[in-house]
């Protein structure tokens, strides 16, 4: 069963063609990473499942629901099963630690101010922050406040969670926890994970299944144990972490003798 | 207790705008609460109201009266009728009353100056003040003209 | 010659987008407040635009009412008649200074604070965190500010006014000796609820609509980066000080201008 089917999915940004006819099913209940070169759109992929961004064409199902197609209010109504972790973590920096996981059950839920507390303490516990409630965000380091917006974004037990970029920028330990706290997480609740990411030694330790995208396609897909074993020398090179090979460490650019004698600058 | 003392802020900031604003309607522009704007007009007819204006005030011996509310011409005499909104809470005023127009100062506004008359009945709405009553502006061009003319003769 | 036609026609069409824009995201704005009214939220913002903007408006309301009302004093000196000082000082406050001083000075204090945090906001993907929870953006972050700048623009500029009243009466009657009485009595009869209070304060509502609008609008479409907050503040405070000053220019000709 899968939870997200793209079919034949076009992007462009500007003059630049960002996906050019991307298909892809990620499963139900499975931790799926994206990996790919950064600046290949993994990220804008994710705001497109979420309806942050239109695709110039092709259809993104979300549960069988075409994100492309809703309304306003339906697209706000299909996120609240989802859950993002922002690389930035993007916590709210005017209400304290407490009250950013507090925040989505507060406006999305009836319940009693008592429950919420419960709730929210039990979500910080989950993360290991349960003592930096009262803290504001702008005294958490950056591991901490990944955690917290995790947290956060577990508040209403989504169907749905989408991490992007979890470890870049983490200390090891930091990373260590991000990363066993993903595989719980996925474990205890049965969320739909999605990773975007470019961390191949952590993303493979933890996945379940892999697409790489290059040049706004899926070049290969599998479980990490296939990928590393693939037969395309992009893929390998890529999933071992070389250089330079079919993917060019040079932007395209003329020659560079040519360049320095002085073309047109 | 710091949001307490917030909206304690605000709380005090709206009474302050809202007792400024009371302050500029009573204080400044004179409104008053407790009298209901009891109004009757008169018209006066006059042969020339040159520099006066609508909502220009009327008064007897200093005293304001009410305000002038429309400034009309009668095209088959080529007068001009005044109508003045007087309040019925200055008291009646005799109905062969006459009518000027007169400067506040040498350079002020124009407004309209009623001359007390000696009648019993007192006016009611409506009512004309012709032209045989009133006195209308002072033209300090046509007084120099008229000057000139006679020095010249 | 083609080209700039061109250039004329991408301009115009780029203005009217984000006039498109900026109507869809106040209409969408404007009636998103009473849903999950969150009362707390709006006082919060009262208190930012408000409240926070009451020193800078004091301070500039009196030293302007005590500097107008010394030049008048010495103009009319000359005339005998420096009693009416306190009602040239009402109306010139009234219908311009008031409201176009106030919403200046607002501009500056309040507009480019809302500008800087919604785009700061947007830069840390605050707002798209909040729409990626099903929140809507514009509805708890936009609109509380749109209501709250709209409430208050209105309120600084009668305390503006009164305060500044006030100041001229210390220069003109406590410090160079005009008639305490007359000072007020004057002002009393010449001022007009209609024509000066009214309309002097229709004017201020209408420029705290254009500029918290104006603010709002700029956070909101701003370049998620450093450079790009620091110019949509910027744009704030040029684009509706001179918003302001047009505005006023045309409401004072539509009011006033029947100069029979």
């Amino acid at each position: 069963m899968d939870l997200i089917e793209i079919d034949n999915l076009f992007f462009r940004r500007g003059e630049r063609v960002i996906f050019d006819g991307l298909s892809m099913r990620i499963p139900k209940g499975r931790i799926t990473a994206i990996m790919g070169p950064s600046g290949t759109g993994k990220t804008t992929l994710l705001r497109i499942i979420g309806g942050q961004l239109k695709p110039d064409s092709g259809s993104v199902k979300v549960d069988g629901v075409d994100v492309c197609s809703l309304s306003r209010k339906g697209l706000f109504e299909l996120r609240r099963r989802m859950g993002m972790l922002f690389q930035s973590s993007a916590l709210f920096t005017d209400l304290s630690v407490f009250e950013n996981v507090a925040f989505p059950l507060r406006l999305h839920t009836d319940i009693d101010d008592d429950v919420i507390r419960d709730l929210s303490l039990m979500k910080l516990n989950a993360v290991g922050l349960r003592g930096a409630r009262d803290l504001m965000p702008s005294q958490l380091s950056g591991g901490m406040a990944r955690r917290v917006a995790l947290a956060r974004a577990i508040a209403l037990d989504p169907d749905l969670l989408m991490y992007d970029e979890p470890f870049t920028g983490q200390d090891p330990i930091a990373m260590g926890v991000v990363l066993s706290l993903i595989k719980s997480l996925n474990d205890a609740l049965g969320t739909t994970s999605v990773l975007v990411s470019h961390d191949i030694h952590e993303t493979i330790s933890i996945a379940d299944q892999i697409f790489v995208i290059s040049d706004g396609q899926v070049i290969g897909s599998g479980t990490p144990a296939e990928l590393q074993q693939h037969n395309s020398e992009r893929i390998r090179q890529f999933m071992n972490g070389l250089p330079d090979g079919p993917v060019p460490f040079h932007y395209p650019a003329d020659d560079l003798r040519f360049d320095l004698l002085g073309g047109d600058a | 207790m710091r949001i307490r003392m917030i909206e304690i802020t605000v709380g005090a900031f709206m009474l302050a705008g809202i007792l400024a604003l009371a302050f500029l309607a009573i204080r400044v522009s004179g409104v008053n609460l407790d009298r209901s704007d009891d109004v009757y007009r008169v018209t006066a007819v006059f042969d020339d109201v040159a520099g006066l204006r609508v909502r220009a005030k009327v008064s007897m011996s200093g005293v304001t009266l009410g305000r002038v509310s429309a400034i009309e011409i009668d095209t088959e005499f080529g007068e001009a009728l005044v109508t003045m909104e007087l309040n019925s809470s200055a008291g009646e005023i005799s109905n062969d009353a006459g009518a000027q127009i007169l400067t506040e100062g040498i350079l002020g506004a124009r407004y309209v100056g009623l001359v007390p008359g000696g009648s019993d009945e007192p006016f009611v709405d409506g009512d004309v003040i012709d032209s045989s009553n009133t006195q209308g502006a002072l033209v300090i061009e046509k007084l120099v003209g008229d000057l000139v003319t006679r020095l010249g003769a | 010659m083609i080209r700039y036609l061109r250039l004329l026609g991408q301009s115009a069409l780029g203005f009217l987008e984000s006039l498109g824009r900026a109507s869809m995201m106040w209409g969408l704005a404007i009636w998103g407040l009473p849903k999950r009214g969150d009362f707390s939220i709006l006082v919060k913002q009262i208190y930012h635009i408000g409240v926070l903007s009451l020193v800078i408006i004091g301070l500039s309301a009196f030293s302007i009412g005590a500097v107008i009302a010394l030049q008048f004093y010495t103009q009319l000196f000359r005339f005998g008649a420096q009693d009416t000082v306190g009602l040239g000082l009402a109306l010139v406050l009234l219908r311009e200074l008031g409201p176009v001083v106030t919403a200046l000075l607002f501009a500056g204090r309040a507009g480019s604070a809302i500008t800087a945090e919604i785009s700061l906001m947007k830069t840390t993907d605050q707002l798209a965190a909040m729409e990626m929870m099903g929140i809507d953006p514009l509805q708890r972050v936009v609109a509380p500010r749109l209501w709250a700048g709209l409430l208050c623009l209105p309120m600084l500029t009668a305390v503006f006014n009164v305060v500044a009243i006030w100041g001229g009466s210390i220069v003109a009657v406590d410090w160079l000796g005009a008639d305490r009485e007359s000072y007020w009595a004057l002002m009393k009869d010449g001022v007009l609820l209609w024509d000066d209070l009214v309309l002097g304060m229709t004017k201020s509502v209408v420029f705290a609509i254009v500029v918290t609008w104006i603010a709002v609008f700029q956070g909101y479409n701003s370049e998620p980066t450093a450079e790009g907050i620091g110019l949509a503040t910027t744009r704030t405070v040029v684009v509706s000080s001179v918003a302001v000053l047009a505005l006023d220019f045309l409401m004072t000709l539509v009011m006033y201008g029947d100069f029979q």
